[in-house]
């Protein structure tokens, strides 16, 4: 949109971030990182046929540091984005549109990720 | 496509500085945006320092207030001041709003303006507005019917339908919600925004208003209308404290329920 010569009014560097603006954000993040997680779960399936040594392998890779981390980050990608996928299902129905409901639901959506995350590792391991 | 960076000609500088004069009281500094297209020059960020004892409330009072004290050659709309025309739209402490309802105290720090985000800048925060009043032509903003009036009275409404549309009536254009959405940040050559569509809304909702079908043949098309990504920054910004995003949600429904 850049006609005339006319210099572009600065945009993204300038905006202060409503919460719901983050979650937005963090919605397409997460399903991105769900996909590249989904590599990874081809990986572990394809090294467990093909025989306990390469499995073995696969474990000790994912329980390194970054291993584990990866592993973390994707179980939080999967409450968070699940979370948030259902508070879209309310905003398709039209309700939960209000300044304060949006509000409210952003941090209740961060909330059960995390929570939801230390469960599931409190539990797992 | 998206371009996050700023073209070279748009990148801001450094710009001047007007400190306050002597036996001024309490100082406030702003700094503003600057684009004076006869220099050729990129723009850039001049701050000043106002003393707000001596000043009204709001910001457009401050800008008023170094317009007429400190450099006149600052450049804004304004025109109602109170909050009904639309006029002092602009970016100010990051959010989209407007200049003449945003009191100065509630800033904490200096005070930020920015013309609205994404937009060609005719000169400092005067922003060019063709493209956004185009898209509001494009959705047809008036009443299109084709049963005629009653010979004896006007088309009327019932109290119930008329505060269906009393809400979406209510937007004065002043181009907050649509600059502060990023996906008109990104799309605006092909998506209309939350300000058209609100609008749009308004119309397909009219009890009197014949030509709903159509309106939703328009606005069926994967950018018009589902460029919308319920980020709820239209709704955040909005001055009138409207609700762009969930006409969007109702429009979307409405053409949901069309399709069984």
């Amino acid at each position: 949109m850049s006609n005339s010569g006319r210099p572009l009014s600065p945009h993204l560097s300038i905006y202060r971030w409503p919460i719901t603006m983050v979650l937005s954000i963090l919605h397409r993040a997460t399903g991105i990182a769900m996909s590249i997680g989904l590599v990874v779960l081809a990986a572990w399936l394809m090294q467990a046929a093909a025989g306990p040594e390469a499995y073995l392998r696969f474990t000790a890779t994912m329980s390194t540091r970054v291993g584990q981390l990866f592993l973390v980050a994707w179980s939080f990608a999967f409450f968070f984005h699940a979370a948030n996928g259902v508070r879209h299902l309310a905003w398709d129905t039209g309700r939960g549109f209000d300044k304060r409901h949006a509000d409210r639901s952003a941090w209740l959506v961060v909330g059960f990720a995390a929570l939801a995350t230390a469960v599931f590792w409190w539990v797992a391991t | 496509m998206a371009e996050f960076r700023l073209p070279p000609n748009s990148r801001i500088k450094k710009g001047k500085h007007f400190a306050a004069p002597a036996g001024a009281g309490t100082i406030k500094r702003f700094a503003v945006y600057r684009y004076d297209p006869d220099s050729g020059q990129n723009p850039r960020i001049d701050t000043y320092e106002v003393d707000v004892d001596s000043c009204g409330p709001m910001v457009l009072d401050a800008l008023i207030k170094i317009k007429n004290e400190i450099d006149p050659t600052l450049t804004f709309r304004r025109s109602c001041r109170e909050g009904i025309c639309g006029s002092c739209a602009m970016n100010i402490d990051g959010g989209n709003t407007l200049a003449c309802t945003r009191a100065i105290d509630v800033v904490k720090g200096d005070v930020r303006i920015y013309p609205l985000p994404h937009m060609p800048v005719v000169k400092d925060l005067v922003p060019d507005l063709t493209n956004f009043y185009a898209q509001y032509a494009s959705i047809k903003p008036w009443l299109q019917a084709r049963t005629p009036p009653p010979p004896d009275r006007e088309r009327l409404q019932s109290k119930e339908d008329q505060e269906l549309i009393n809400e979406p009536a209510a937007c004065i254009l002043c181009a907050c919600c649509s600059t502060s959405c990023p996906s008109y940040w990104w799309n605006s050559d092909r998506y209309l925004g939350p300000a058209a569509l609100l609008a749009a809304y308004r119309w397909l909702v009219d009890s009197r208003d014949e030509a709903t079908g159509e309106r939703l043949d328009q606005l069926e098309d994967p950018f018009r209308l589902y460029r919308c990504h319920t980020i709820m920054n239209c709704t955040q910004a909005c001055p009138k404290e409207l609700n762009p995003a969930k006409a969007i949600a109702e429009t979307k429904k409405m053409l949901a329920e069309r399709r069984h």
